[in-house]
């Protein structure tokens, strides 16, 4: 190894695994290697299109389970009433026929590189890219079951859980409370909780307005927390939020009596959605690239797994410094990584990234809010650029609000068209 | 690194071009991607945010300067603009005026 290489070595380390790998008959035959990208979400859908669309002679093939998607981001907005479920749903159709295989992935072998599908097959692959998404920690919460998520739903993973929620919010009679409890850091989405909240609150308040919402929270504080709660003071008065400090944090559920349990009493709730702690998606535990926290180290220039080479993980599941877990990241890291992927393959160096996030939320469906970031490595981990990013004016008009709800529409529907087309 | 299949890499690219578009993503400057979160590239998607691809250089380096310095009023913008250099800036402009549909 060269001195200079030994300088940059954390950079380089992946680039050098890399040209070690490459399949050289396959070369010989003027192919390029394969990649195996499992899960077809937000990060997973982008990176299998982006690899392929930077180098079409890499053979690409997109495991995913489910054949339909139902995206999270605006699912609130279903929760509430204000948009159809449909309006989430997305499918492969649009993907290139030979490159989406639709079953699950059941086993990675990271040593003899291969994928392991529901139907027995095995997938070969060169480099594999994880997106899997998250699971919920079954064991995280006290008396917090699958069971359990059919009375008191998550919806978290939107679908099932987030029509269960819908229809529980329907069928409460006025004068009911609302209780929502918000995990601690990391998980899914930091400014979800108190979208949902809010977009919950509009719903009552429209509705049912001697209801009410309260929030009980495992932290202090939460992403956009002045702009929600200026907001919910002038828009929302039924909406209680409970900071860990003052009693917030739940420590356990009581299904049969609709109970949520803190360390400073009990709340009943006629309709209760638990947020509950969460972790990488399962197959970064069966790929053995999920660390002690349940979440996947990663080198923050290639996004390539820091504890199995060939194997890079993108999204929620991955540890991504200071870039919060939202489909925004996700798409943003998953070119990153595309890009990566193909110079690596190519036995050439990846070039240091610049990435973006932008998490909207609907505080009402005209009243939008935003928090950006501009991020890059640095000391191994992804950081936030200094002086750059931040949230919405705290003092801006109702017609700034208004123009920011319109640009969340357009997001959704600018980035849900890059990833299914 | 192995400059043996360094060599032969390269003489596959020479080969076996990409077609335009492909070369061209290969190609984005760091950042470059990002921006496409909002500004779509498909002409079908959403037009709130208006497209950056084939746009003239210089009017993209103008809007981010004056995003930058807050002589624009913007969102989300300004907030954007300041994590990028000039140089940064001027690369991402010249990359996106030069995709074509
Ligand atoms: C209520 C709510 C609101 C949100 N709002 C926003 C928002 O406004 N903006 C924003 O940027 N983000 C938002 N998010 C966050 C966003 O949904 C996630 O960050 C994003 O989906 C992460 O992308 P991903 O690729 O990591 O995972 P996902 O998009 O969840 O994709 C994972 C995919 O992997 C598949 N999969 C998992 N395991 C397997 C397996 N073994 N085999 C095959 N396939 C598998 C799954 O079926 C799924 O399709 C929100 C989240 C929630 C819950
Ligand atoms: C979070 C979404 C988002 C991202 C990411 C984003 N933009 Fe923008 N862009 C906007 C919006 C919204 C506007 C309108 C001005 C405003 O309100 O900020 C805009 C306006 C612009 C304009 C002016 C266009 C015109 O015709 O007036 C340029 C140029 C621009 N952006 C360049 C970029 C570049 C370059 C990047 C990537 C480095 C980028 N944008 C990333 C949302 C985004």
């Amino acid at each position: 190894m060269s001195a200079k290489r030994t300088s940059r070595r954390e950079f380089l380390k992946s680039a050098a695994a890399g040209a070690a790998l490459l399949p050289l008959p396959a070369i010989a035959q003027g192919a390029r290697g394969r990649v195996v990208v499992l899960g077809g979400g937000f990060g997973g859908g982008t990176c299998a299109r982006f690899i392929k669309r930077i180098d079409p002679r890499i053979t690409v093939t997109l495991v995913e389970a489910n054949p339909t998607f139902v995206a999270c981001p605006f699912s609130n907005g279903v929760i509430a009433g204000l948009r159809d479920i449909r309006a989430q749903e997305f499918g492969y159709d649009k993907f290139a026929g030979d490159q989406v295989v639709l079953s699950p992935g059941t086993a990675v072998d990271p040593q003899g590189r291969t994928v392991t599908l529901g139907n027995g097959s095995q997938l070969p692959y060169d480099r594999l890219v994880l997106s899997p998404g998250i699971d919920i920690r079954w064991d995280g919460l006290p008396g917090y079951t699958e069971a359990a998520a059919e009375r008191m739903p998550h919806a978290w993973k939107a679908g099932e859980q987030t029509l269960l929620l819908r229809r529980q919010l329907e069928a409460m009679e006025d004068g009911g409370t609302v209780v929502i409890s918000a995990p601690a850091n990391p998980f899914r989405c930091p400014p979800g909780p108190y979208e949902r909240a809010s977009l919950i609150a509009y719903y009552l308040k429209t509705k049912k307005p001697k209801s009410k919402v309260i929030i009980l929270d495992a932290k202090d504080a939460f992403s956009k927390q002045r702009l929600f709660q200026n907001a919910w003071r002038t828009l929302y008065p039924n909406l209680e939020w409970v900071s860990l400090s003052n009693g917030g944090k739940v420590t356990s559920v009581d299904v049969g009596e609709m109970t949520l349990v803190t360390d400073f009493g009990r709340h009943k709730a006629e309709v209760a959605n638990v947020i509950p702690p969460q972790k990488a998606g399962r197959n970064a535990e069966i790929a053995g690239v999920a660390d002690r926290t349940g979440w996947c180290p990663i080198d923050p220039a290639t996004f390539e797994s820091k504890l199995q080479p060939n194997v890079h993980v993108i999204g929620d599941a991955s540890i991504a410094g200071a870039m919060p877990k939202s489909a925004f990241s996700a798409n943003a890291q998953a070119k990153v990584c595309a890009a990566a992927v193909a110079k690596l393959i190519a036995g050439e160096r990846p070039d240091e990234p610049r990435l973006i996030n932008t998490c909207y939320s609907l505080v009402a469906p005209d009243y939008g809010i935003s928090v950006e970031g501009v991020y890059r490595p640095a000391d191994g981990q992804i950081k936030e650029i200094e002086g750059t990013g931040g949230v919405s004016a705290l003092d801006a008009p109702n017609s700034t609000r208004a123009l920011e709800a319109t640009f969340a529409n357009a997001w959704f529907n600018t980035i849900t068209t890059e990833v299914f087309g | 690194m192995n400059a043996t299949r360094m060599v032969t890499a390269a003489a596959l690219c020479l080969a076996m071009p990409g077609h335009a578009w492909a070369a061209g993503l290969a190609d984005a400057p760091p950042g470059a991607l990002s921006c496409s979160g909002c500004h779509a590239t498909a002409a079908k998607a959403d037009a709130a945010v208006p497209r950056l691809i084939g746009r003239n250089p210089a009017d993209i380096v103008a809007a981010m300067q004056a995003f930058k310095s807050g002589q624009v009023p913007s969102t989300v913008m300004e907030r954007i603009a300041k994590g990028f250099s000039d140089d940064e800036v001027k690369a991402i402009a010249a990359w996106y005026g030069a995709q074509k549909d």
